[in-house]
């Protein structure tokens, strides 16, 4: 694309003039393509090569030899099993909370409070606020906030929502609860991003086509919300799916909530099994990219707008 | 078109509809009423609550106060959706995700009506882009969507069609054009049109009934030719055309006309063209209606004459040469003289003398702004 910027407007030009920008082009792109190499495909590669070794003859823990040895993958997928599911599980269940809690939002920043200019960036900054302290500072908060005396769980007990046995820590809920709340600013951004640019003009061409409050809502604000949901939604549900805090026993999870995250941490720095831990990243790296290809085909985005 | 898709609109009536803004009122104790199957205009410069009044007949703006009924009923508390009215927007508004045929079909859809995709595809060839159908609007030229906009609302059958400004956006040929074919699709289909502008030309030109709007409220309304012919206020007759204005004392009463002096000048209108017998009153002619000449002309005395002046400025505009003559103690007076190659050999500075028929004088209500009051 950057070339044939360059070049198309002299195309029958002879090559000099195409050797004249090239150079140029590459300076302007070099400090990007080394970034890529050195930071993205190095660490790549040296994953994919260390997911293929294989243990050690002597026995030495944490000592492997380059290998080819793919049974790695078979290991961790039969293995790990019930930490992918439930990655994948709680990713689609905080996305959709996610989801719901900020479209709302999004919509009343972006659209009401369109007159109120001031207003607007004021909710906004409310928005991204939590951003300015450390995302594990707030969360070691919220498992105080959550714990087993806490209020929150005084109250569930009165109410009988939880046996006197039962506690909020630990369970599916929470790590939900913590994974929704951290990754909410990630949906509501790009929402907002695209109901800002609504046409309030064709809401009111649909209330004039007939179009009750609720079909105005289905029929028109919602398809044109389209791009804005999905790359919320793949900004939320990407990166929860390799979360491996909010599910970890130091924060909100328990050992019955581990994920894909928690496993390939425990792997890699306590039980020094190398191999697994990078199969395990490439495995879950693979199946996100399974998955968003098939969700942005099947939503059809390049047909949006 | 199906011969049973000619349906009759209905009628449009505003009862002392008001609307106040914070800090402005944007429609003062409006009252209006459209016959069912007109064409109606209302004309006004921006800011005249032309548009208010058709966003508060479809719904999208509520009325501080007064009653809106169409075809005698009463929607002043019904929402847009519940509303027989369609509009076409000025900035068209057609639905970005659709298809043009989507975004016909979507108001029939709506009403849950079966035979949407007959009706859309028939509402496209009466706007004849059969041939665009799956095109995106956005895919389509200023005109063609225009085009689409209107087969939206029309597909409907609205008893009341609304137009805001819908050939602001298109350039003067296109919209001579559609100005014509939109004129035919109303006679065809026989709704009731209530188109808001801000262009006189396209209001004269298409309307049955123009209301002149200002300052949120009607100052005159009639079909154009009787707009054009005897405006009754100052601003009807700057809006509406151009015009002479002459403001002096009634000198002359007699049973049939009535004479203003200015500038040692006598100016004369039938009475029956004048809405103010005495006092300072404006007397007013319109510029094709004033000759010239370079001799003090002896005319009968139906005729009013004005001058010496001097002609100090000339244009050439196509079919007209247009005149300005400064009169001593009379002001400007502007002469339109039709292009036929023979106007007299006049040059700027000439001294020439200007007349008109009494019949062609109106005289107004009121006195144009910034003219003090005797």
């Amino acid at each position: 694309m950057a070339f044939a910027a360059f070049s198309n407007d002299k195309p029958t030009k002879d090559s000099s003039t195409k050797r004249k920008s090239g150079p140029v082009v590459l300076a302007l792109l070099a400090p990007g393509l080394i970034y890529l190499m050195l930071f993205f495909m190095t660490p790549l590669i040296s994953l994919v090569i260390t997911s293929l070794e294989s243990p050690d003859p002597s026995g030495a823990i944490g000592s492997y030899f380059n290998d080819v040895n793919f049974s790695n993958y078979a290991t961790v997928a039969v293995d790990y099993l019930p930490q992918i599911m439930r990655s994948f599980g709680y990713a689609f269940a905080a996305t959709v909370f996610a989801l719901i809690i900020s479209y709302p939002v999004a919509y009343f920043i972006g659209v009401k409070l369109r007159s109120r200019p001031l207003t607007q960036r004021l909710m906004l900054t409310l928005v991204i606020a939590p951003f300015f302290i450390s995302f594990l500072l707030r969360t070691i908060a919220w498992k105080q906030l959550l714990s087993d005396d806490s209020g929150f769980v005084n109250i569930l007990h009165s109410m009988g929502v939880l046996a006197p046995t039962q506690f909020f820590l630990g369970t599916d809920a929470a790590v939900i609860f913590g994974l929704t709340y951290n990754f909410i600013p990630f949906m509501t951004l790009p929402l907002f991003t695209n109901l800002e640019r609504l046409d309030v003009r064709l809401l009111e061409a649909g209330s004039d086509l007939y179009a009750n409050p609720r079909h105005i809502f289905t029929r028109v604000t919602l398809p044109l919300s389209m791009p804005g949901i999905i790359s919320g939604t793949l900004l939320t549900f990407i990166p929860i799916a390799g979360d491996y805090v909010n599910a970890s026993r130091d924060f909100l999870g328990s050992s019955k909530t581990s994920m894909i995250g928690t496993m390939v941490e425990a792997d890699y720095l306590q039980n020094l099994n190398y191999p697994s831990a990078s199969a395990m990243s490439v495995l879950l790296m693979g199946v996100i990219l399974a998955l968003v290809t098939l969700y942005v085909r099947r939503s059809g985005t390049e047909d949006l707008l | 078109m199906a011969e049973n898709t000619k349906v009759a609109g209905a009628d449009l009536e505003l009862i002392d509809v008001r609307k106040d803004f914070p800090g402005f009122t944007a429609l003062d104790d409006m009252d209006l009423h459209i016959p069912a199957g007109q064409f109606f205009a209302l004309l006004g410069p921006s800011g005249c609550g032309k548009t208010t009044t058709l966003r508060i007949v479809a719904g999208l703006e509520t009325p501080t106060q007064g009653q809106v009924l169409i075809g005698g009923k009463d929607i002043t508390n019904s929402k847009p959706h519940e509303r027989p009215v369609n509009t076409v927007f000025q900035s068209y508004a057609l639905f970005p995700h659709m298809t043009v045929l989507e975004n016909i079909e979507f108001g029939l859809r709506q009403r849950k009506i079966s035979d949407y995709q007959k009706l859309a595809k028939d509402a496209l060839s009466l706007v004849e882009l059969s041939h665009l159908g799956e095109r995106r609007p956005q895919q389509l030229s200023g005109g063609q969507q225009q085009r689409v906009a209107l087969a939206r609302a029309l597909v409907n059958r609205p008893s009341l069609l609304l137009l805001d400004e819908p050939l602001g956006a298109l350039d003067l040929k296109l919209r001579r054009q559609m100005q014509i074919e939109l004129k035919a699709i109303q006679l065809e289909v026989g709704l009731t049109f209530l188109h808001v502008t801000h262009d006189q030309e396209e209001a004269m030109d298409m309307a049955d009934i123009v209301a002149v709007m200002n300052k949120g409220r009607i100052e005159q309304m009639g079909a154009p030719e009787v707009l054009y012919d005897r405006p009754k206020t100052a601003f009807v007759s700057k809006f509406l055309g151009q015009s002479n204005l002459f403001i002096g004392e009634v000198v002359e009463k007699n049973p049939t006309s009535v004479s203003i002096e200015v500038g040692g000048n006598k100016i004369t209108v039938a009475k029956k063209r004048a809405e103010k017998h005495t006092g300072k009153i404006a007397i007013g002619v319109r510029p094709e209606k004033v000759d010239f000449h370079e001799s003090k002309p002896r005319l009968s005395a139906d005729h009013i004459v004005v001058g010496p002046g001097e002609i100090i400025d000339i244009r050439f505009t196509g079919v007209s040469n247009q005149y300005l003559i400064d009169i001593p103690n009379v002001g400007q007076v502007t002469v339109f003289a039709q292009n036929i190659g023979k106007s007299p050999e006049t040059e700027l500075g000439a001294k020439v003398w200007v007349s008109w028929k009494i019949e062609h004088s109106y005289g107004l209500a009121d006195l144009p702004d910034g003219t003090e009051e005797a």
